[in-house]
């Protein structure tokens, strides 16, 4: 069968279960463009590449599949970096498919030409430029196979327009991936996992870090049966939530730098550490050199380089999580641990009240609220996308996920702009699932003209608008550690609810604590897209807070154990 | 910190050093030297690849350039038996007066002339690295015109290739998962 690059291309595509794509045409990837009629693909315009990444990126995490995202040479691609970066931080599988000029215009600044290949190879897991029709089957079915195996990640194929346009005999069998690089890995021996069982059992005081790679393993039952049989609290990282779910009586919540006072304590307290799937990012240790010093550390990850990067471990597994803990469970000795579940109990009630919900109305209205009732309100298979900043804790603190790929967020390269497209995304990828948006009104800004993809494609995504005026987090960093000097963080933005029915939609204002369940309740009837612009105290700051690069149980405390906020 | 030397086979494809030395750059350790050619293998590239780091960082180094989708296979032999050879072609002043003394110098280094013109010589000279930085001492008096130096390449002693760390049948294709790609 002789079919042209870029009927290659959609066919490979189709047949790796591609249905969906989010994308942007242009000169060079037009050929693709054209034959994409003929394919049985869904192609979502959006209103800037970053959006198509950010969508294709909120896609995989919903599901766990790979997303697509398609753009033309030169500012296409390159307004893909961002969403690519996003995804290479947090090991989530795209493949990003860039049209380039001609292969003869290659490296003679034609126009619209730009060294794609070269500026996302640190940003991808691997990226190809394929000049020849003959090429891009088996490229595209490398590409799928690099962005899934292991620690996934973005892949990104540069396609020039004659490679596009010209013809070939198509031969999917023959096309077949083969990488000569790949190793299987060392298979984990049982005197490792015998030496990790017998620190396990010998400790007293165990916490298990619970990170995204039980989400992308699917590990969340065998996490479970080990955390119940040993009686071992587990504390989540940001990306970790939902792997656990937060109703469990051993649930600890998110740890690092806004994690709970006794999370924190907890970590520095324990005498183990179980790392499963984390990789001990500066948010979440603190200060390297004080860290959890009394524990012993078993560090389980899929990604060999993360062992011994910045903590050294006692015991480094190797290999996927779920297979690891599933042969690791056995030799898991049932223990009570009572003196480590009374003492974490006892460093819960030392906190600060949690139930927001008994606080009084001052008349003010708090972000925490807001996205409390937006908890009570939705169900436990409900999908909330954050953007970055004061807003994502706050969601992290105070909507309580149960359900894994149920908070999808930025958690590496924090980039904001990410919430709505990636909200798109995963609508696109579970259209039957409730997707809300909490965003901040400086990241909306960010990446608001893809309000107009969600209308055009009728996408019904509720999107709450955490607006303080502010650039919230950084704002609190200068109220913490640049004497209030506020540089560049008053944010002023458009009238958000005449933005929304500019684009035809639904939207409402909510300034006040008895209005909110109400404009929630009328979000969620609503059938289409909804804006809601929550007028949030402005000068309201995240607790408790450990400063970056300090210990880990040095946190900034809530100033009033009632007060929630910092409502003088 | 101290030198550590990799061999690692790569597959022999455009862009694969900017790849290998992109790793380097991004993750912060500093190449000494980095020598590239053609392996036993056809297809294959082998790089020497001496880097300034600790045992933890070799350790890591390792692991990064196994996530490289290009690299085959890296073997640390800092601390095996191995053969490490530089190549030096130096050009350096030389007329009637000079020209027998260096020659003489050239012989007690076991280094070639490879090159006389009326001024100049050219000496060519393999060895440890710290064998022709000795030359090189001896030659800067008289004068050094222009030096290249290939940096270290290094082969393991014995007869065995194999690496402990090497999978069997790793240079061949493989369909499975990997955890390491």
């Amino acid at each position: 069968m002789k079919l042209t690059g870029a009927q290659i291309l959609w066919e490979s595509l189709v047949r790796e279960g591609v249905t969906e794509v989010f994308g942007y045409p242009g000169g060079a990837i037009l050929p693709a463009y054209d034959a994409l009629l003929d394919y049985p693909i869904r192609h979502t315009l959006v209103r800037h590449e970053q959006g198509a990444t950010h969508m294709a990126d909120g896609y995989a995490r919903a599901t766990g599949g790979v997303g697509v995202a398609v753009a033309t040479s030169g500012p296409g691609a390159t307004n893909m970096v961002t969403g690519i970066a996003t995804a290479m931080l947090d090991s989530s599988p795209i493949v990003c498919i860039t049209g380039q000029v001609g292969s003869r215009l290659i490296g003679s600044d034609a126009f619209q030409e730009i060294d794609i290949t070269g500026i996302t190879l640190p940003i991808t897991k691997h990226n190809y430029l394929v000049t020849r029709a003959e090429d891009v089957a088996k490229t595209v079915r490398e590409a799928f196979v690099i962005a899934k195996a292991g620690r996934p990640g973005p892949v990104l194929i540069d396609i020039t327009k004659d490679a596009q346009q010209a013809s070939c005999i198509f031969d999917w069998d023959a096309a077949a991936p083969t990488i000569p690089g790949w190793r299987h890995a060392h298979p984990i021996g049982q005197e490792q996992l015998a030496r990790a069982a017998a620190l396990l059992n010998a400790a007293e005081r165990p916490v298990i870090l619970a990170g995204h790679g039980v989400m992308i393993s699917g590990a969340m039952d065998p996490l479970r049966q080990l955390a119940e049989r040993a009686h071992i609290p587990v504390a989540v990282t940001l990306l970790g939530i939902g792997g656990f779910p937060a109703s469990h009586p051993l649930n600890l919540g998110m740890m690092g730098m806004h994690g709970e006072a006794w999370v924190n304590t907890a970590i520095q307290e324990a005498d183990l550490l179980l790392a499963c799937g984390m990789r001990f990012d500066d948010r979440v240790t603190g200060n390297l050199k004080t860290y959890a010093p009394h524990a012993k550390k078993i560090h389980i990850d899929i990604d060999a380089a993360e062992i011994n990067k910045n903590v050294r471990v006692d015991a480094g597994l190797i290999g996927d999580l779920r297979d690891v803990l599933e042969r690791l469970l056995p030799a898991i000795a049932v223990n009570e641990r009572a003196a480590w579940a009374q003492r974490i109990a006892g460093v819960r009630g030392d906190a600060a009240v949690r139930d927001i919900q008994q606080l009084p109305d001052d008349g003010h209205l708090y972000a925490a609220h807001v996205i409390n009732d937006l908890w009570r309100a939705t169900t436990s298979d409900t999908i909330i996308v954050t953007d970055v900043g004061q807003h994502q804790m706050w969601e992290a603190q105070y909507y309580h996920h149960d359900a894994p790929r149920s908070l999808i967020t930025s958690g590496g390269l924090g980039t904001m702009g990410f919430a709505v497209p990636a909200a798109i995304g995963a609508k696109r990828a579970r259209p039957d699932a409730e997707v809300w948006a909490i965003v901040g009104d400086g990241g909306f800004q960010m990446t608001m003209c893809e309000l107009a993809t969600a209308v055009q494609e009728r996408l019904a995504i509720k999107v709450a608008i955490i607006n303080n005026g502010f650039l919230g987090m950084v704002r609190q960093w200068q109220e913490f550690f640049y004497e209030r000097r506020y540089a560049a963080t008053p944010l002023s933005g458009p009238d958000f609810v005449k933005l929304a029915e500019s684009f035809g939609i639904h939207a409402s204002a909510v300034s006040i604590r008895g209005e909110v369940l109400p404009a929630i309740a009328d979000a969620r009837a609503h059938d289409g897209p909804v804006v809601i612009d929550f007028r949030v105290e402005q000068e309201d700051t995240v607790y408790p807070m450990v400063p970056a690069g300090a210990d880990l149980d040095a946190m900034i405390r809530r100033p009033n154990p009632i007060a929630e906020t910092g409502a003088d | 910190m101290s030198l550590h030397t990799f061999a690692v086979y790569v597959e022999d494809r455009p862009g694969v050093l900017n790849r290998v030395a992109s790793l380097f750059r991004r993750r912060g350790f500093n190449i000494h030297s980095l020598a590239v050619g053609h392996s036993e293998i056809p297809g294959v590239s082998r790089m020497t690849a001496v880097v300034q780091t600790d045992p933890g960082g070799a350790q890591r180094i390792q692991a990064h350039l196994y996530k490289l989708v290009n690299v085959l296979r890296v073997e640390d032999i800092t601390t095996r038996p191995a053969i490490v050879r530089d190549l030096a072609l130096i050009k350096v002043t030389a007329d009637q007066q000079t020209r027998t003394s260096l020659v003489q110098l050239a012989h007690v280094f076991n280094a070639r002339i490879v090159d006389v013109a009326p001024e100049s010589i050219v000496l060519e000279m393999s060895g440890s690295e710290a064998k022709i930085d000795g030359l090189l001492e001896v030659l800067r008096p008289y004068g050094v015109l222009e030096m290249v130096r290939t940096g270290r390449i290094a082969i393991a002693r014995g007869s065995g290739a194999e690496s402990t760390e090497r999978p069997s049948g790793a240079l061949e294709v493989d369909e499975g998962i990997s955890y390491s790609v």
